[in-house]
């Protein structure tokens, strides 16, 4: 994929001939993307085609499972996330995370969001921390809604609270770029309303990756589209082309609804 | 011809096989008619007539066993000879029972001579109400077998009945259990209310001098507060400052860093620490533990040192403890999603940030069940406190001074000669109670802690 459209020319990620083991199994062969600072870039595929796998290789989360071995180049602003000067700490304190379910701890809203600033001390005082945490939600829509109960437990909020919660709660640490895997698949229309919402807002913020089976969500919130099949990327580019013209039978199969 | 219900019973087995056969034979022969179809398959017959004709018999076995032997004795007493029989209970029991064996031919002779005449007595009542019983038994084997027998047709649903059958014999096994467990509480409840005639609840409660000594000149007094807390200091207090760090260590261990293979030898290794005998364990406080401890404290210059310490106790009862604080805890930590410690992950928390900020307080509520589960184990363990901490009621903070526990008096109360109707021998029944109580009250709230917690996850 050298198309003139597709370069970006200021990279936030550059990921460059991945491949992605679980132990004999082969979950990711062969990937090269580059992930664009600005920009919202959206991995669609069928289930099991190893979007969520790539998605958790970009901050290095497949690191907890033991059998799972990542070869290749992935680069955050140049430097390589595998090295080992590289602090995985660190780099999951750039490279945030949401995922699929929202998991909000047992703890209190306003500890939820204090939690990543205090473990990295971004908080020197009571009332930093209090900024930080009051930026965090409103910066995730949801300030409004909670800024009278931050006392209370975070696991009694609704589904799309909750998630949105974890989204403050990932911003709060000043994250580079954002990961969602399927943000919205465990929340009803109008939460995930909501949170495609949101996306738009915190676009130009941070880089944004997305993961989704809902190619309709893709098409909404993203710019750039990445359409993976059986471990591979088989196109990508920008939203507005892989969803009139894409280039591959394969593509033009998948987002016709002929399989998936 | 004496009334023998093991053989009996190994009779109306036999003919439940015979039913079961027939029943299976009778009804292979109605399916084998053309055109007829069973509602259920020709063995469920086979169990139906078997059960019938074995449920009611068995039952029947089982009273007469127990009302047999009154009905006896009534018929012997009833006649002539037994008319010259001393009125005290203990003697005319005596005599009757040493007639009763001869007559069963147990004994070759008579030992009180009283009891000759008696002899033939008996024999010809056994004889006669083994017979009244057999004969009934089989008449119900055969009326029930023969019912069953009766009702097998094409359409008759075998094998609904005899699921219901099935069903309410584990009812049945299941309620066995805890109608044990309720007559154990009225025994222990009706002691209990003997010993508070004697000396009242509150003595036992809230008293402070703890010296029930029979036949010594000065009254006895009950006060229960040292033996509270002997068992408190030792059983909730040295033992958990001994087990919860270390089973909490271990449980982290375990399921946050330890490699497979680490994990598969060291867990059933605990298991089977947590099925020593605890008389290994009081062996160990009483001969390692306590001697060591007392020259420690010696050497310190501690007063009151003794070989026999709550310290050693609680540290012995604490290791006892650690396979099951750490496997609870095991499992609370393990039922935290996987997302939530993803989550703290991915917010670049590391992962000791991770298991003390986010895994224990979100595992707390199993955990704090565990803890109670322990405490209320901790404090009904006998063997090690008689071994090891003493019998002397102390009411001390000192743990390297002897103390006394509930159940280690309660031993004392109950070992040796004693008399069943005396406040000191009636005084272990109470404390038995009141421990029953205590740690019913501690299963009750950790169960529910636990419950509650498993819900939240589920």
């Amino acid at each position: 994929m050298t198309q003139d459209d597709l370069t970006i020319a200021d990279p936030k990620m550059k990921a460059h001939g991945v491949n992605v083991f679980y132990g004999e199994k082969q979950a990711i062969n062969d990937v090269s993307i580059d992930v664009g600072t600005d920009l919202v870039t959206a991995f669609i595929g069928p289930s099991g085609c190893g979007k969520s796998t790539f998605l958790r290789s970009l901050n290095r989360m497949n690191d907890t499972v033991a059998s799972a071995k990542v070869t290749g180049q992935i680069e955050l602003d140049g430097e390589d996330i595998y090295a080992p000067s590289m602090d995985v700490v660190q780099l999951r304190a750039r490279v945030g995370m949401v995922f699929q379910k929202p998991n909000p701890f047992p703890k209190s809203i306003y500890d939820n969001v204090g939690y990543g600033p205090r473990i990295h001390g971004l908080a020197p005082g009571k009332a930093d921390l209090d900024v930080i945490v009051e930026r965090a939600l409103v910066r995730a829509g949801l300030w409004d809604e909670v800024k009278d109960r931050l006392q209370e437990s975070g696991t009694a909020l609704s589904g799309g609270q909750q998630q949105r919660l974890c989204i403050a709660r990932a911003i709060a640490v000043d994250p580079e770029v954002i990961l969602m895997d399927e943000p919205c698949s465990a929340l009803d229309p109008i939460a995930t309303a909501k949170i495609e919402e949101l996306i738009h807002e915190l676009r130009g913020k941070y880089a944004i990756v997305i993961v989704t089976h809902n190619m309709q969500q893709a098409a909404r919130v993203s710019q750039r589209t990445a359409f993976f099949h059986l471990g591979t990327l088989v196109e990508y580019g920008k939203t507005t082309d892989i969803f009139t013209n894409p280039k591959q039978e394969r593509t033009k199969d998948y987002i016709t609804g002929r399989y998936g | 011809m004496t009334f023998n219900a093991a053989a009996l019973l190994l009779l109306i087995a036999g003919l439940a096989l015979i039913g079961w056969l027939a029943g299976r034979a009778r009804s292979n022969l109605l399916a084998g008619r053309a055109g007829t179809k069973l509602h259920s398959r020709p063995q469920y017959h086979g169990w139906y007539v078997a059960l019938w004709l074995f449920a009611p018999a068995a039952l029947f076995l089982a009273v007469w066993s127990s009302v047999s032997p009154a009905l006896i004795t009534n018929q012997v007493l009833a006649t002539e000879a037994a008319q010259s029989l001393p009125s005290f209970g203990f003697e005319r029991g005596a005599i009757l029972s040493d007639a009763r064996a001869v007559a069963q031919g147990k004994q070759a002779d008579v030992r009180l001579p009283a009891a000759a005449p008696l002899v033939k007595p008996y024999a010809d009542a056994s004889h006669k109400y083994a017979w009244i019983g057999i004969a009934a038994m089989l008449a119900l084997a055969l009326a029930g077998g023969l019912y069953a027998f009766t009702r097998i047709k094409p359409d008759f649903r075998a094998r609904t009945r005899v699921e219901k059958i099935v069903m309410l014999v584990l009812l049945l096994a299941s309620l066995v259990a805890i109608l044990t467990t309720f007559g154990i509480v009225l025994s222990l409840l009706f002691e209990s209310i003997r010993f508070f005639r004697l000396v009242s609840p509150a003595e036992l409660l809230f008293g402070t001098q703890w010296a029930p000594t029979s036949g010594a000149p000065q009254p006895d007094t009950f006060g229960g507060i040292p033996l509270f807390w002997g068992t408190v200091l030792i059983g909730a207090i040295i033992a958990m400052i001994v087990a919860i760090p270390i089973g909490m260590m271990t449980a982290v261990y375990l399921t946050q860093y330890a490699a497979p293979v680490v994990r598969k030898w060291v867990k059933p290794i605990l298991e089977i620490l947590a099925g020593v005998p605890t008389v290994v364990y009081g062996y160990f406080a009483a001969l390692t533990v306590a001697p060591a401890l007392r020259e420690f404290a010696v050497m310190l210059g501690i007063p009151n040192a003794s070989t026999e310490s709550a310290l050693a106790a609680g540290i012995v009862m604490g290791v006892m403890i650690i396979p099951f604080v750490s496997s609870m805890a095991d499992d609370s930590i393990n039922a935290v999603p996987q997302a939530m410690r993803d989550g703290s992950l991915a917010l670049g928390a590391t992962p000791n940030e991770t298991i003390r900020q986010v895994l224990i307080p979100a595992a707390l509520p199993g955990v704090m069940g565990g803890i109670l589960l322990a405490v209320s184990r901790a404090i009904g363990e006998t063997m090690i406190v008689v071994m090891a901490a003493g019998l002397s009621a102390n009411m001390t903070a000192n743990p390297f001074a002897s103390v006394t526990t509930v159940t280690a008096q309660i031993v004392k109360l109950l070992t040796g000669d004693q008399e069943f109707d005396s406040a000191k021998t009636l005084a272990a029944f109470a404390l038995g109670l009141v421990l029953f109580i205590v740690t019913l009250l501690l299963n009750i709230v950790a169960l529910r802690i636990v419950k509650r917690y498993r819900e939240a996850y589920e």
